[in-house]
């Protein structure tokens, strides 16, 4: 076997959750337990195909799997993963045999994870349902304690036997490459796939062949058979086999491997490679998915089949994404005076769908099909084939995104705009000194400054930058050139804010050089000895806007902040963190800004093009939910460092800061999606404001913020004419150069449902219902937040496996293929701190969280659900390691482990890490020396550590915050952090398993069927 | 016995007081027939170098409602070393520390030759004087820079230990902080937003800290330093504050075209008052204002910043068209009288060619005792000599300044006061003597005068309470004691105490002797300021009826033309400008105010005295007319030639050039003492500046009437105004149709 392909697979199904006999799901449903809970019984019973698989659960004295199976194909790989596992059972003599059988579906299932190996096969026949029934058939009947087998057998109780022999029958098969490998669906495609990821065959998306989905059945009851050999406890045991249901790794490797060209945009309703996958995109008149994604590039028609499927239709548009350096990033174009060409009717921008009729004198819009007059400047002649001849000369006609230069028409109060400006406003109470915070962030500006973000790299910046530092009181400072001393006016007046000083306030870094640094110096000596502790907030941000109106110009601020403002001010808080309501029906109202005074600032903000950009260093609640509303709602961003240490959390801090002040960033934004006849673009998440239903905007917009739209029919589509929709941003760029930038894409429409579920991307929908159920929490319960997710995904299911997937038996789990990990990341949605949150998860964090989801691309909210998990054995340059599930399971005593959310680093260090190991990394071979306080790596001159240090930087890069490492030892106190992020296992907070999940998830679908 | 006029020279030398009647009608209603009431004006701090001051605390009169200090006229028992009150009679034992006293051994303040005298006592640590400037950055840039010097000039003035605080404005109000290293930190407030003194206070973060410095005792120097950040003393932040003079930038908000610069200065005004009031109540401090306009936002504001608006004038007063006037006066009286209370004062200096709006910020002065200084520009010689000589010094060295000054006048039986008119408030303090029946600021026999100085002067009204059926033994005398404590510039507290006695006359039989006791002088100013204290609360003609009631012969036509009461020709802020000076100035100067005096200098004799007149108007002669406000120097239409054609530069005329000389001379010497400076004119025959001259000479000779015409004895006036002779003939007749 390939080992980086196949380990996961081949990774013992990771024990049986712990908890899987019990009412994971009471909470959710509460008629739930109690058929489960027979059914545990007799499925441990049953362990036929499974029980050879299984290897015995760390945790729970499961007796099901036997260890030798794994023996036998990567018996190191075992032993680390599921280290030396203290299980007890397994008789080897049975499990033996079982093993090699499983095995050999592990393979299969690899291939059934790959899309287009399912297309590809004759796959169905293959299918095994066996297995899969296992775990997964959540009785149906409830009382039953034998369990719904699968469903056909359901009625058929307990007693079929049919699962040792494994097999399906074929009909369940058919559609299937399904995952979850029987037992015995060994035969037809193995073979040829043991050399990886090359197997597959190349399979084009368009391929007819089968419907890609995945199919799980499972069945489970008690199988007499089984039950035998393996003496399982009945209340224990999940059957279900984790390596069975479909894996996000083998998914993501999967997809890696099949992409080793560039992706080309010029097809319309090609689906992107993962956002997992490196790629490179040629824009060939579609943009870059790494500008949008979209949930279905295969929209339905019709509304009705919209509703029908549950399928969101939605696309995540990240205007301002940075490109690699290989990808060109959007041409300016220029269309002189008149600003650029729009039709007529619906204001569409010239892009490549506009039609030009009479040999090029007028065009017909793609999205409103109005003609419109081609302005004599813009004529040009049409070849033979109806296109202009210019087209490949200008973006505009050939390119899915590009920008126009706009003219004063689309300025403000038609004027062109001022170059922004950045204004830094630095809490100086006492916490904010004390904790080193003050001098850092004075220290650091004196360089960042040097750095803010410029269009010409060797022009100096045109950004001005000016000073505030406050407590209850707010001082801003003349820091004019010609001064000799900077000058410090304090306004006390926080009640009605106001700028004290025009001239001198902003300025331009190198005409003030030497005050700002002199300021920025004097600034932790003035308030060294402060005893203020009282701050104040509101206000603060008042000035910002009122400094920036009265420079007239848009711009960002920068907000140091420690503190709850308490203060006598307009937008003074109260302590109102109550644990008590979280979990009730008012838990909502904690999400709530507890002041209206910050929606009506933010509106100002807004309209004055005012970004603010917020830096909390609490040490107690402050209310993220009101303090981030400002920011929030103006295409800000909020940073939390809860109780900073100069010491440990200073880098964290200054890369996001750095980060934050150098990345490009436009200003005064107005964002506006127009779509063709047929849908409309309904509703939009992220950190912005609408004053009406159809712009967005933006005060500050910047490369690392994305923006979710959901689209509606509000007519039906046509499969010729596809669905065409085009982002418009107008910006004023950082060196006050007002733009549009336009993005624009197609999608096919399709009147089958089987097609829509081929191609949609389920990490663009994981990514909408996250931002969907987390703007839900404002006014709904969790609950019922948690319950309307699961119900919707249910539906999505459900209907495939009405509509596309061949007639199978009831128990049988099929899932589309580009769905199948739809339930393990929703279920990573459900269990996140924000809707279930852990007993030390503050309000403050979930709000933050919240709000940090709400503007994250697909890329971000992938790593965040679902982490990577890197097992640091051996490392290669040029590769990383293949990822393993997150599962404690999967991690060996003897390892090292890298794992990365987005937001967090860690690297766990298991009890028994080999000593060669832990000397290249830590420079230590005794396990006991390795400090965990300690944030970063010792630089020793080995590859490894230099490869893992790189790896770590990598990661680091990649992502729009700083991740500060922890180091997490073996059971270490520290390790329950870290085994929050292992999200297939079930959470401290009662989140289920991703096994248990799926039993839960089949339960519902099969619901709905019925 | 002297005459009178010695009787009456000799008192205002020695006690600094001017009777209207120098003998008292014994009863009310002779003394209400007398039509001029028994009043006197009074110079508290009247400078007396002879008189030094005794180091002991005066002895008081026990009985609580007279507290009258020991003084000349009382009976002394000196073996039982007893004395009895001449007030209210109380016989009070003399303290301990008078045990030696007998015939021949009397404290000064028996001694008749001590009818004034002055205590030095101790009661509490020396209060620093504190000096707060309020500076207006809306300036032409000359004129700022004019102004800094100036200010950075008076630092080197001012005693080594007063404190000094700086508040600049503009668009804001800016509190800089004296005290800092480094930085230059300043509070800034929002030009618009009326703060109580409260909010002021915590604002500048002086709630906390302030809070041993209350219960009105001043903190010493050394222990306000770190309390008040923003008064510091002068020798500690000399430096730095000279600094940040030097930085001190015109107000940076941009003056769009055809508008006003924004200016803020009733908060800048508020928050100085406020700040004193929380860090130093109660202890001597001089606010300084320096403005060049009219302030034009927030509370106070006086016109708007539209230039096609322009700022008020009389005939929109009139109209009542003057929309901010009510309000903006209403503010700053309230500003004055909290100023007041705390023995604050206010100066202002303001320069401008335009109005400042003196006229609704006068008050602030008025009531405080502060300086109004009025000129065009703080780039000009008046405004710099002037502030210049706020600083003088006198004999001793000491600022000719005193602060939270207290006045409080005892009178016995037969006298009540009615009333003061002067730079003070009432504190209401309403004793046995305090008569029904106002005049000037009434109903207290105890008023506030937050500064004073040497020739700070108060006309004090009083009013005969003896019936007519009770009459007063014949020989008695009536007396009057004015108590007044202050804070001495050398941070010192005194009492001085005046006592002084008149008898009292029967009107019926002893007629002539009140009638040879008027003070002619005297009246006529006291009555001046009993009308100009009318008119600044009463519409202009009725004042103008009510003194032509109450005839007092020649000088009531001068002060009919006077701009006290007459606003024509004059802008409000000017008027308000005149008035200020005249109730506060004392006789002399008032008499100049109100009949400007001429000197005429000619080759037919010495310098003379000549009628104010056009008839004195003479081609050959130099004149110099002091009006008090201004000093013209006119040159007659041949002296003009003269000078033109150059005769002074010849040896031969050596005679002309000292005759050019004289006046010049005599000029000198008025410019040196007076204060404020008098705007100095010097002009000729036909120059435009002659109208200084010519609006104030009787009208004797104008172009219509016929006689004067084409004679040689004077210059024509063009006026419609009546002249003295027809004034007069229009007296007389009144006069008898009245009596009939």
């Amino acid at each position: 076997m390939n080992v980086n392909q196949h380990t996961p697979m081949a990774s013992p199904y990771g024990q049986p959750q712990p908890g899987y006999g019990q009412p994971t799901y009471a909470p959710l449903d509460g008629g739930y337990p109690a058929p489960y809970a027979p059914y545990n019984g007799p499925a441990s019973a049953y362990q036929p195909g499974a029980s050879a698989t299984r290897p015995p659960d760390l945790r729970t004295p499961h007796p099901v799997s036997a260890p030798q199976p794994y023996n036998q194909y990567s018996p190191v790989r075992w032993d680390m993963q599921n280290g030396p596992p203290p299980m007890t059972q397994a008789p080897p003599s049975v499990t033996a045999p079982a093993v090699s059988q499983p095995y050999n579906q592990g393979a299969m299932n690899l291939s059934g994870p790959h899309p287009y190996p399912q297309h590809y096969g004759p796959p169905p026949t293959m299918q095994q349902v066996t297995n899969q029934m296992t775990g997964m058939q959540i009785g149906s009947g409830p009382p039953t304690p034998a369990g719904p087998g699968y469903g056909k057998y359901v009625l058929s109780p307990p007693s079929q036997p049919p699962f040792s022999s494994a097999q399906m029958p074929p009909t369940s098969m058919a559609q299937a490459n399904h995952l979850p490998p029987g037992p015995q669906a060994p035969q037809v495609l193995q073979p040829p796939r043991s050399p990886g990821p090359l197997q597959q065959p190349p399979p084009q998306p368009g391929m007819p062949a089968g419907y890609p989905h995945s199919a799980f059945g499972q069945v489970r009851g008690p199988q007499p058979g089984y039950a035998g050999p393996t003496p399982v406890n009945p209340t224990t045991g999940p059957q279900l086999d984790p390596d069975a249901i479909p894996s996000p790794i083998q998914v993501i490797e999967d997809d890696k491997a099949k992409c080793n060209e560039p992706f080309t945009t010029g097809v319309r309703g090609q689906a992107p490679p993962l956002v997992t996958t490196n790629f490179q995109v040629k824009d060939q008149g579609n943009a870059s998915p790494r500008f949008i994604r979209c949930t279905a590039y295969n929209m339905p028609c019709t509304a009705d089949m919209a509703k029908q499927s549950q399928v969101p239709l939605a696309a995540v548009i990240k205007p301002l994404a940075t490109l690699p350096p290989d990808e060109t990033p959007p041409y300016l174009v220029d269309h002189g005076e008149t600003g650029p060409i729009r039709c007529n009717r619906c204001k569409a921008y010239m892009c490549p769908y506009m039609q030009f009729i009479e040999g090029g004198r007028r065009f017909q819009c793609g999205f409103c099909s109005c003609v419109t007059e081609v302005p004599p400047h813009y004529f040009q002649h049409l070849d033979h084939t109806g296109k202009r001849v210019d087209c490949y000369d200008r973006p505009e006609l050939s390119l899915g995104s590009y920008e126009f230069l706009a003219t004063v028409d689309y300025c403000k109060n038609n004027k062109l705009p001022q170059p922004p400006a950045f204004i830094f406003l630095i809490d100086v109470s006492y916490n904010a000194v004390k904790s080193g915070m003050v001098s850092i962030v004075c220290q650091e500006l004196k360089t960042l400054l040097d750095y803010l973000p410029r269009e010409n790299p060797d022009m100096d910046s045109v950004v001005r930058v000016g000073f505030v530092t406050y407590n209850k009181v707010l001082h801003f400072y003349n820091v004019k050139g010609s001064l000799a001393q900077p000058q410090m006016l304090v306004v006390s007046d926080v009640s009605d804010m106001f700028v004290p000083l025009l001239d001198g306030f902003l300025v331009n870094v190198n005409d003030s050089r030497l005050v700002i640094e002199s300021l920025l110096d004097q600034i932790p000596e003035m308030f060294a000895d402060t005893r203020e502790t009282e701050t104040v907030f509101g206000p603060v941000i008042q000035a910002g806007l009122e400094a920036l109106k009265a420079a007239d110009c848009a711009g960002k601020l920068f907000v140091f902040h420690t503190s709850l403002p308490i203060a006598e001010a307009p937008g003074k808080l109260k302590n109102r963190e109550d644990k008590k309501l979280i979990g009730t029906d008012k838990e909502k109202s904690l999400f709530q800004p507890q002041a209206s005074f910050y929606n009506s600032l933010a509106k100002d903000c807004v309209a004055q093009g005012c970004c603010v950009d917020l830096f909390l260093f609490p040490n107690q609640y402050v209310d993220v939910a009101t303090l981030g509303v400002v920011p929030v709602s103006t295409g800000g961003s909020v940073y939390k460092y809860t109780y900073f240490q100069a010491q440990s959390d200073q880098e964290r801090f200054l890369n996001d800061l750095r980060r934050d002040i150098q990345k490009p960033v436009g200003f005064d934004a107005v964002m506006r999606v127009r779509t063709s006849t047929g849908i409309r673009a309904t509703d939009f998440f992220g950190s912005f404001f609408m004053s009406n239903t159809t712009d967005v905007e933006l005060a500050g917009l910047d490369c690392d913020k994305a923006i979710t739209v959901e689209f509606k029919h509000d007519d039906k589509l046509s499969e010729e004419t596809g669905a065409l929709m085009q982002c418009a941003v107008l910006y004023t760029s950082c060196s006050g150069q007002r733009r549009l930038r336009i993005h624009n894409m197609a999608v096919n429409c399709c009147s089958q449902l089987a097609d829509l579920y081929r191609n949609c991307e389920t990490d663009t929908i994981i990514n909408f219902f996250s931002k969907y159920a987390f703007r839900g929490i404002l006014n709904n319960p969790t609950k019922a937040v948690r319950d309307t997710l699961v119900n919707q995904c249910a539906q999505i299911l459900a209907c495939y496996r009405k509509n596309c997937a061949s007639p199978s038996s009831a128990g049988q789990l099929i899932l589309p293929e580009c769905m199948k990990l739809l339930p393990v990341y929703l279920n990573c949605v459900l269990k996140s701190d924000v809707l279930l949150p852990g007993a030390d998860v503050s309000l403050d964090d979930r709000a933050y969280l919240r709000q940090l989801i709400s503007c994250m691309d697909v890329a971000e909210t992938h790593v965040f659900f679902y982490p990577r998990l890197l097992p640091l054995t051996k490392l290669e340059s040029g590769s990383l390691p293949v990822a393993v599930r997150d599962s404690e399971e999967r991690l060996s005593k003897g390892g090292v482990y890298l794992l990365e959310t987005g937001l967090h680093l860690f690297l766990w260090v298991g009890a028994s890490a080999q000593q060669e190991l832990l000397l290249n990394i830590f420079g230590t071979q005794s396990f006991s020396q390795i400090d965990p306080a300690t944030t970063s790596l010792p630089v020793l001159e080995n590859p490894f550590s230099q490869r893992l240090r790189e790896i770590i930087e990598s990661f680091r890069a990649q992502r729009s915050r700083y991740m500060k490492l922890m180091v997490v030892k073996q059971e270490d106190r520290a390790e329950l952090i870290f085994r929050h992020f292992l999200v297939e296992d079930k959470s401290a907070s009662g989140g289920a398993s991703y096994v248990d999940f799926l039993c839960h998830m089949h339960k519902e679908i099969r619901q709905l069927l019925s | 016995m002297a005459t009178y006029q010695e009787f009456i020279q000799q008192n205002e030398d020695r006690d600094g007081v001017r009777f209207s009647w120098n003998l008292w009608p014994s009863s009310r209603l002779e003394a209400t027939r007398l039509v001029v009431p028994v009043s006197c004006l009074f110079t508290p701090l009247k400078e007396r170098p002879d008189l030094p001051p005794v180091q002991y605390e005066p002895v008081l009169c026990s009985r609580a409602n007279c507290k009258a200090v020991l003084n000349p006229l009382c009976q002394v028992d000196f073996r039982a070393k007893i004395w009895a009150c001449n007030f209210c009679f109380q016989r009070n034992p003399f303290p301990p520390s008078y045990a030696g006293i007998s015939e021949v051994n009397q404290p000064a303040e028996l001694m008749p030759q001590f009818s004034t005298i002055e205590y030095i006592v101790q009661r509490g640590p020396p209060a620093p004087l504190i000096f707060l400037y309020v500076v207006d950055t809306c300036l032409e840039e000359e004129d700022l820079q004019a102004l800094k010097e100036s200010l950075q000039m008076s630092l080197s003035l001012l005693p080594p230990n007063a404190l000094v605080g700086l508040i600049t404005f503009g668009r804001m109000v800016q509190v800089h902080e004296l005290s800092c290293e480094g930085i230059a930190k300043s509070y800034v407030f929002r030009g618009t937003k009326e703060l109580s003194s409260k909010q002021i206070q915590e604002m500048l973060g002086l709630t906390k800290p302030a809070a041993p410095g209350q219960q009105g005792r001043p903190m010493a120097p050394q222990d306000a330093a770190p309390s008040c950040r923003f008064l510091q003393p002068v020798h500690r932040v000399d430096m730095n504050l000279t600094d940040l003079l030097g930085e001190l930038q015109r107000d940076p908000w941009p003056v769009p075209q055809g508008k006003r610069p924004l200016r803020s200065t009733g908060v800048a005004l508020s928050v100085a008052v406020g700040l004193l009031e929380g860090t130093f109540p109660n202890t001597g401090a001089r606010v300084m204002l320096f403005i060049g306009g009219p302030p034009t936002q927030g509370p106070g504001m006086v016109v708007g910043d539209e230039l096609k608006t322009p700022i008020r004038s009389w005939h929109d007063i009139q109209k009542d068209n003057a929309r901010h006037l009510k309000k903006a006066t209403k503010y700053y009286e309230a500003l004055a009288n909290r100023s007041a209370v705390n023995g604050h004062s206010i100066d202002i200096y303001a320069c401008a060619l335009d109005q400042t709006g003196l006229l609704e910020m006068k008050c602030l002065s008025n009531l405080t005792g502060g300086h109004i200084v009025m000129g065009d520009s703080f780039n000009t010689s008046l405004f710099k000599q002037t502030f210049q000589r706020v600083f003088s010094k006198d004999f001793n060295g000491d600022f000719r300044m005193a602060f939270g000054g207290v006045l409080e006048v005892k009178t016995s039986r037969e006298l009540k006061v009615c009333g003061a008119i002067g730079p003070c408030v009432s504190l209401n303090s309403k004793g046995s003597c305090v008569s029904e029946n106002e005049m000037g600021t009434g109903g207290t026999n105890q008023w506030k005068v937050c500064s004073l100085n040497p020739s700070t002067t108060l006309g004090i009204y009083f009013e005969v309470v003896n019936q007519h059926n009770a009459p007063v033994p014949q020989g008695g005398r009536g007396a009057i004691q004015f108590v007044t404590q202050y804070q001495h510039s050398n941070t010192q507290r005194r009492i001085r105490v005046t006592t002084i006695a008149r008898n009292w006359a029967d009107a019926q039989s002893q007629i002539q002797h009140i009638e040879s006791s008027f003070d002619q002088e005297a009246a006529a100013v006291l009555m001046a300021r009993l009308g100009v204290f009318r008119a600044e609360s009463e519409e202009g003609p009725d004042v103008l009826r009510w003194l032509d009631r109450q005839l007092i012969r020649l000088f009531m036509f001068h002060l009919r033309r006077s701009p006290f009461l007459q606003v024509f020709n004059n802008s409000p802020d000017e008027s308000s400008y005149y008035r200020h000076h005249f109730v506060r100035q004392d006789l002399t100067q008032s008499l100049i105010m109100i009949q400007p005096i001429l000197y005429s200098y000619s080759f037919y004799g010495p310098p003379e005295p000549v009628l104010l007149d056009s008839s004195s108007i003479l081609p050959d002669r130099i004149l110099l007319m002091d009006t008090f406000f201004q000093l013209v120097i006119y040159h007659g239409e041949t002296i003009a030639q003269w000078r033109k054609a150059g005769y002074q530069e010849m040896a031969e005329y050596e005679n002309f050039k000292q005759l050019l000389q004289a006046p010049l001379d005599d000029a000198q010497e008025i410019l040196q003492t007076r204060f404020p400076m008098p705007r100095y004119i010097d002009t000729e025959h036909g120059g435009s500046q002659a109208r200084f001259l010519l609006s104030k000479v009787n009208p004797s000779q104008t172009h219509n009437n016929l006689y004067a015409w084409g004679q040689e004895t004077g210059a024509p006036i063009l006026t419609d105004d009546v002249s003295l002779q027809v004034f007069m003939d229009h007296l007389k007749k009144l006069a008898v149709s009245s009596s009939t």
